[in-house]
């Protein structure tokens, strides 16, 4: 099964290029312990979800590449073409000369409908040139214009065009100190769009991965391309192949676990009012440091377990031998959990078929109205993903994008009752009335994951 | 890529703009190594084939022909723009591109605006459709102009209505040099009044710029070149105000060190929009960031370093004091101190080696130092471009919208108001056809509202942050 991949805006593209980027790299990497066998089929399998095979033998990505200004989409293509390893296609791309100018209303209502047809003849190429479509996975930034704006207005085409496929849209939320001073506006119109034409967002947050950087990998001028990097290593250890828990083998393709498969986006998202997810991933180090690093599989767990919990300063993200004698704490509630509707865990590496995950299905970490076997799934390969040697990767939906949600939809709507800058929307087409249906729908959102 | 184009207008905006071309043709030429003409000259050059003479068709590709510059150059004296006509930078300008008269506007903004602008409007439009069908995706125009005087004032904001009547989607940046106290022209309140009104309608966003300021940082660099202590490490064509490495060989004209000042900032502008960068920052994400209120588009604006140490070896601790000195007073391009009032909006476009850590680590130190609008306690608007400028190897523009540019507006009204209770030279004014008093009570009355606009923001300073009471949802 394939997806098509849409990259949109400045964001979208740089992440979309380093996304592939990672995928190839980790396949053509060293495979760890697992069979030759296995290997294979994984490399086939990443192969046919994310390139296409060509005769000029570097496989081409399934990408549609959409900006409204030409620099980065030029350097994206450049930059793919002497990797040697992977390119995006000649005519897969879509910009325009003059950007959005951070405006979610000229992106969603003027280039949106102006450009549709030409956006969607791409994509929908794309989707042609797939044995099996899958799915769409969009990429973009929320606080600017053309990712936010024109991909919101896409994800509603892709809607319409395909009623039948996945579509996954991979949001990035900005430092909460400002990279756009109407950084908020833009993604409470975002999110509400979204909620009503996707069926999930899996939601990378700059401040977050920043501190990745920063603390895990000891990064110290970091560089959008840092970031980058790890949200892209981050999305390839839940894209890449792993089996689900009956399967055999790889090369059994539908028993393939898949996160845009019907199956697994219905566990993860059971009720539409919850569509948000998170992703952790451990462990995170320096390169340089990984041949001196030994992990073991409760120790890893521990961390991801108190990682669901909650993102903050206290919390030691160090990865350190477990202690004699000790054990996998069976209840959590001291630990405040953020409470969850869905987990779906991936392991890949050495001795995979033999962790304990009696944890994850802790009812307390659970929602009442749900039974932790069918909320919780588990995917395991013993191939390893891009060099380390054992990794666990952690999707989420539960309260632990709550607080940032809230905090958005707060300064957005203190800029709302000042009036600051609704001049800049309403001269697209955007009025005071799309704004108070777009935070009425997220103060429900608010609410009910709250009261979850 | 988009273009923009450069109008100058007057004496004042000529001799800047002949700073910026000059300054542009350096900067471009120390990054385009091998001659090819690229999008990121075709946003202020067309590339010409002159072997049929001046209006030979463009090149949109391949090497360099000839470079001209997408500017428009009025003067109704002809002093200037023939002084430049005849200087190094000649083969720049398509002989076109000029709107010249003879005798002037007398330091009189109506003179300018209304006879000039009355006699000279389809010669302008005419010759502003062609610049504009030369370009591809045309983004913005740049006005460079002077406020106290007759021609760059009065026709200058001639020409900007006639832009916004004209080309009512392409957006209008507006650098303006504003009378500092001691002018001697007399008249320089009514002028700079008028033109404050079509500002006030007409424009995006406008730059205002003091002398005084600019005059204050030349002096600062010139100490520090004599002083002995840095002078033999500075590197020359560092200099915010140098023009070495660029065209003109003539020695420094007065006013050519502080115009060099107002073109740098007009190349870090737009340097964003030109150069890669792993954080792009457009024109018009500049006006819809920084612009909260359309009247409210004054932005205040500070480059630094104002120089570079020739050693090579940047510590860090050099960096951060690149982003202290952005909001100190010295750095203003008007006599403002925007720390001690309120930010509605700041933004801040990097050039050069620096990553969005720098940039994060420097918002955050400073940040408790200044004070924001209750509705924008966050709100920073970044940009960041790859390449520096000549002689640096990393520069910062910061452009706020903030409450200081009120003392600068209040004097301006202060001196206008001098004058106009005893009718001083009021006749030089209302003679001419078209002009009567009700426009400089139009004009003061528009200058007082957006005071007062000001003055309401700041009431709200250093009061209670009080939170706007969210939607409350049935659960």
């Amino acid at each position: 099964m394939s997806i098509v991949t849409v990259q949109l805006g400045q964001c979208g593209n740089q992440i979309g290029h380093e996304l592939f980027s990672a995928l190839c790299r980790d396949s053509r990497g060293t495979h760890g312990l697992c069979s030759n066998n296995e290997n294979q089929s994984y490399q086939d399998s990443c192969k046919e979800r994310f390139f296409c095979e060509e005769e000029s033998a570097v496989p081409a990505a399934r990408a549609v590449l959409v900006d409204m200004e030409p620099k980065v989409i030029s350097q994206a293509l450049s930059m793919a073409a002497s990797s040697g390893h992977w390119r995006y296609s000649s005519h897969s791309h879509f910009c325009q000369k003059q950007g959005s100018g951070n405006n979610w209303a000229n992106g969603y209502c003027v280039h949106g409908p102006r450009h549709k047809e030409a956006i969607m003849e791409l994509v929908q190429r794309e989707a042609e040139r797939c044995d099996r479509l899958g799915g769409f996975l969009t990429i973009m930034s929320m606080a600017g214009g053309t990712g936010s704006g024109l991909g919101a207005f896409v994800t509603q085409c892709l809607r319409d065009a395909f009623p039948t496929s996945f579509i996954l849209n991979h949001v990035i939320w900005p430092y909460g100190t400002g990279e756009v001073i109407v950084q908020n506006y833009n993604s409470v119109l975002t999110l509400s769009h979204l909620y009503h034409s996707s069926d999930a967002l899996l939601v990378h947050e700059n401040d977050v991965i920043h501190k990745i950087c920063a603390q895990l990998l000891n990064i110290k001028q970091i560089s959008f391309r840092d970031v980058n990097q790890v949200i892209a290593h981050q999305l390839g250890s839940v894209f890449q192949p792993a089996h689900l828990p009956c399967a055999v083998s790889l090369s059994d393709m539908s028993s393939c676990g898949f996160l845009l498969s019907g199956d697994l986006l219905e566990s993860l998202v059971p009720h539409p009012e919850f569509r948000m997810l998170g992703l952790r991933n451990i462990p995170q180090m320096a390169e340089s440091s990984l041949p001196y690093s030994t992990f073991s599989w409760p120790g890893l767990l521990r961390q991801m377990l108190i990682a669901n919990a909650q993102m903050e300063e206290g919390i030691d993200w160090q990865v350190r031998p477990p202690q004699a004698g000790s054990c996998i704490p069976c209840t959590n509630k001291a630990l405040h959990f953020n409470t969850s509707i869905a987990n779906l865990l991936i392991l890949r590496g050495k001795d995979v078929h033999s962790v304990e995950l009696g944890s994850f299905q802790d009812p307390s970490l659970y929602t009442s109205w749900l039974n932790p076997q069918d909320a919780f799934t588990a995917w395991k390969t013993p191939r390893a993903f891009n060099k380390y040697e054992k990794s666990a990767a952690l999707v989420s939906n539960s309260q632990f994008l709550l607080k940032p949600l809230d905090s958005i939809v707060g300064k957005a709507w203190n800029m709302f009752a000042s009036k600051a800058y609704l001049h800049q929307y309403t001269k697209f087409g955007i009025q005071e009335e799309d704004f108070l249906d777009c935070f009425t729908t997220l103060e429900q959102v608010i609410s009910s994951y709250t009261n979850l | 890529m988009t273009q923009s184009v450069v109008v100058q207008v007057g004496q004042c905006g000529n001799q800047v703009g002949c700073r910026f071309w000059d300054l542009a043709l350096r900067e471009h030429a120390a990054v385009n190594k091998k001659g090819i003409y690229d999008e990121a000259l075709s946003s202020f050059f067309r590339n010409v084939d002159t072997r049929s003479g001046d209006t030979g068709p463009d090149i949109y590709r391949g090497k360099i022909c000839s470079l001209k510059a997408r500017a428009l150059l009025i003067d109704m004296e002809e002093g200037v723009v023939n002084e430049i006509l005849q200087g190094p930078l000649r083969d720049v300008f398509d002989s076109k591109q000029l709107i010249t008269d003879v005798s002037g506007s007398g330091n009189n903004w109506a003179v300018g605006h209304k006879i000039y602008g009355c006699q000279y409007r389809e010669n302008i439009v005419e010759k502003l459709r062609k610049t504009a069908e030369h370009c591809d995706c045309l983004q913005c125009f740049f006005i460079i102009h002077s406020m106290g005087g007759g021609t760059g004032s009065g026709l200058g904001t001639f020409v900007l209505n006639l832009l916004e009547e004209e080309f009512p989607e392409v957006y209008r940046f507006v650098t303006s040099v504003y009378p500092s106290g001691e002018d001697d022209v007399i008249t320089s309140p009514y002028n700079s009044v008028l033109a404050m009104k079509e500002l006030n309608e007409h424009a995006d966003c406008v730059l205002p710029i003091e002398n005084e300021s600019l005059f204050e940082i030349v002096n600062k660099i010139h100490q520090m070149i004599n002083s002995g202590k840095l002078g033999s490490t500075v590197k020359q064509n560092s200099l915010v105000t140098s023009s070495a490495g660029s065209a003109k060989t003539l020695p420094e004209k007065p006013f050519d060190a502080m115009n060099n000042i107002v073109a740098n900032l007009l190349l870090n502008l737009t340097s964003s929009a030109r150069f890669e960068g792993s954080l792009n920052m457009d024109l018009n994400e500049i006006s819809m960031n920084l612009v909260p209120f359309p009247r409210l588009h004054y932005l205040v604006s500070s480059l630094t370093p104002l120089y570079t140490l020739a050693d090579v070896n940047v510590p860090s601790r050099r960096l951060d004091q690149m982003f202290s000195d952005a909001f100190s007073r010295d750095h203003q391009l008007i006599r403002a101190d925007p720390k001690h009032s309120l930010y509605l909006a700041c933004a801040l476009l990097v050039r050069g080696n620096v990553q969005v850590s720098d940039l994060r680590r420097n918002i955050e130190r400073l940040k408790p130092s200044l004070h924001f609008v209750s509705w924008n306690q966050e709100g920073w608007k970044t940009g960041l471009c790859s390449v520096p400028p000549v002689g640096h190897s990393h520069s910062l523009l910061a452009l706020a919208n903030n409450t200081c540019v009120k003392p600068t507006f209040i004097e301006l009204k202060d001196r206008f108001m001098k004058l106009y209770k005893k009718k001083a030279h009021l006749h030089h004014y209302l003679q001419i056809d078209g002009m009567e008093q009700s426009c400089f009570s139009e004009a003061v009355s528009s200058l007082s509202d957006l005071i007062e606009e000001y003055n309401e923001l700041d009431a709200t300073k250093g009061g209670p942050r009080i939170d706007a009471s969210r939607l409350k949802i049935a659960v």
